[in-house]
């Protein structure tokens, strides 16, 4: 079936699994999941250690392939197609960002940042053009020019969720975003995160972090490599602040 | 409302209850939004009665009608003094602990789905919670008590994967 543009979701899975090992000694990381990601939802998972989240972020993501399902990016099929096609999929349609951040510590911010803009065959000026412009909306314009080990925990998440959006991809999808990061670098990653929503970014979250799910239009609890909980975040009981605390005895 | 914080807020200087209430709603933010000021009076009334607030009626002005100004007495200002000394702790959630033992030790629900359900509602609060605290301009008092709800949540959402660890596979005990 070709499914194209008649697809309104940006991710789409179904039966999506991925085992490891045979026999005695398989595991199914993930394990017949169904998902669907709409254009400008923000999406988080949590779990325990080792529920298969992070393989599945790695799935939707095109880094690993998955053992069985199916699996649509942007309206195209990608769990069959070729390596090549795959890496060009995921360099225009996927902004990746990570606990560790991966950011190249040789060179600068600005030079991370416009990494993915020229790998993807935009001329210098234009890949340096977007770079400063998005370390700019990152609130950290004046260290274009720092080398990572110069800059904090905070900034360089900060870069490195600058990186994932050089090529202002579909979606994107962050593994621990504050994993390594103290409570006040957590609330500037929280802003932005709030802020790329807010701009109609398509957001699929894996974390531990509860103000970070908080954060989401739709909260999917996964166990044993399944979904065991979809919940929305939105509507329901807000509007009662005032019932959080109260004065009385 | 709790009586005493009405009267250490009229700790600093005598105030109308208007003034009370501004102040109060000043150091809650949007918390003190539910605050209304029929609770205020009713607060000050049964203070005054106690004999810890005294009232003065100050002259109206031309369009505005006497107003009351309350202050404390001296029993007032021991029983501010006192609370201030005081330690409070909030008490744990017991009813929820016991929710989860009876249904699974009656096998009515399964505990797992029963802390799922938790989960989510103190995550939209948390939500709710967060969304306020970053729209409380840094360094208010507000957006300071709005952090310390933020970080109950957080704790009580890190006691409900204790939970969840307890009542998932050779851990529950029932």
């Amino acid at each position: 079936m070709v499914n194209n543009m008649a697809d309104p979701a940006v991710l789409r899975a179904a039966g999506l699994r991925k085992e490891y090992g045979r026999g005695e000694g398989l595991v199914r990381a993930v394990d017949g999941v169904d998902l669907e990601v709409d254009p400008g939802e923000t999406v988080a998972v949590m779990g325990p250690s080792g529920c298969g989240k992070s393989t599945l972020l790695h799935l939707l993501g095109g880094l690993d392939r998955p053992s069985a399902g199916q699996l649509w990016l942007a309206g195209r099929r990608i769990d069959q197609i070729g390596e090549k096609a795959l890496a060009q999929i995921r360099r225009h349609a996927v902004g990746f960002v990570f606990q560790a951040f991966h950011l190249m510590e040789e060179l600068t911010a600005a030079e991370n940042v416009e990494l993915p803009a020229l790998l993807a065959g935009r001329s210098p000026r234009a890949a340096r053009r977007r770079a400063v412009e998005l370390l700019d909306q990152v609130g950290l314009a004046d260290r274009a020019q720092f080398l990572p080990p110069a800059l904090s925990g905070g900034q360089r998440q900060r870069v490195a969720i600058a990186r994932a959006l050089s090529n202002q991809p579909t979606v994107v999808l962050a593994d621990e975003p504050t994993g390594n990061l103290d409570s006040a670098a957590t609330l500037d990653v929280l802003r932005l995160l709030e802020t790329l929503h807010q701009t109609g970014q398509t957001l699929v979250i894996v974390t531990h972090d509860a103000r970070i799910a908080a954060t989401a239009d739709r909260l999917i609890t996964m166990r044993d490599g399944g979904f065991t909980d979809q919940t929305r975040l939105t509507g329901g009981t807000t509007g009662h602040l005032s019932a959080l605390a109260g004065l009385d005895d | 409302m709790r009586q005493e914080v009405v009267l250490a807020m009229l700790a600093k200087e005598p105030a109308h209850g208007y003034q009370l209430r501004a102040r109060l709603r000043a150091a809650l933010g949007p918390l003190g939004a539910a605050l209304n000021a029929g609770h205020v009076y009713v607060t000050l009334t049964r203070l005054e009665r106690a004999g810890l607030v005294a009232c003065q009626r100050a002259a109206g002005v031309a369009d505005r009608p006497e107003r009351k100004v309350y202050e404390l007495t001296p029993a007032g200002q021991q029983r501010v003094a006192q609370w201030l000394t005081e330690v409070g702790w909030p008490k744990p959630d017991l009813a929820f602990h016991l929710k989860l033992i009876a249904a699974a030790a009656a096998g009515l629900a399964d505990p797992l789905t029963i802390v799922d359900t938790q989960r989510r509602e103190l995550l939209r609060r948390l939500r709710e919670a967060q969304r306020a605290a970053m729209a409380e301009p840094d360094g208010s008092d507000a957006a300071l008590l709005l952090e310390g709800i933020v970080l109950r949540l957080q704790a009580d959402l890190r006691w409900l994967e204790a939970c969840e660890q307890n009542w998932t596979g050779p851990g529950s005990r029932w």
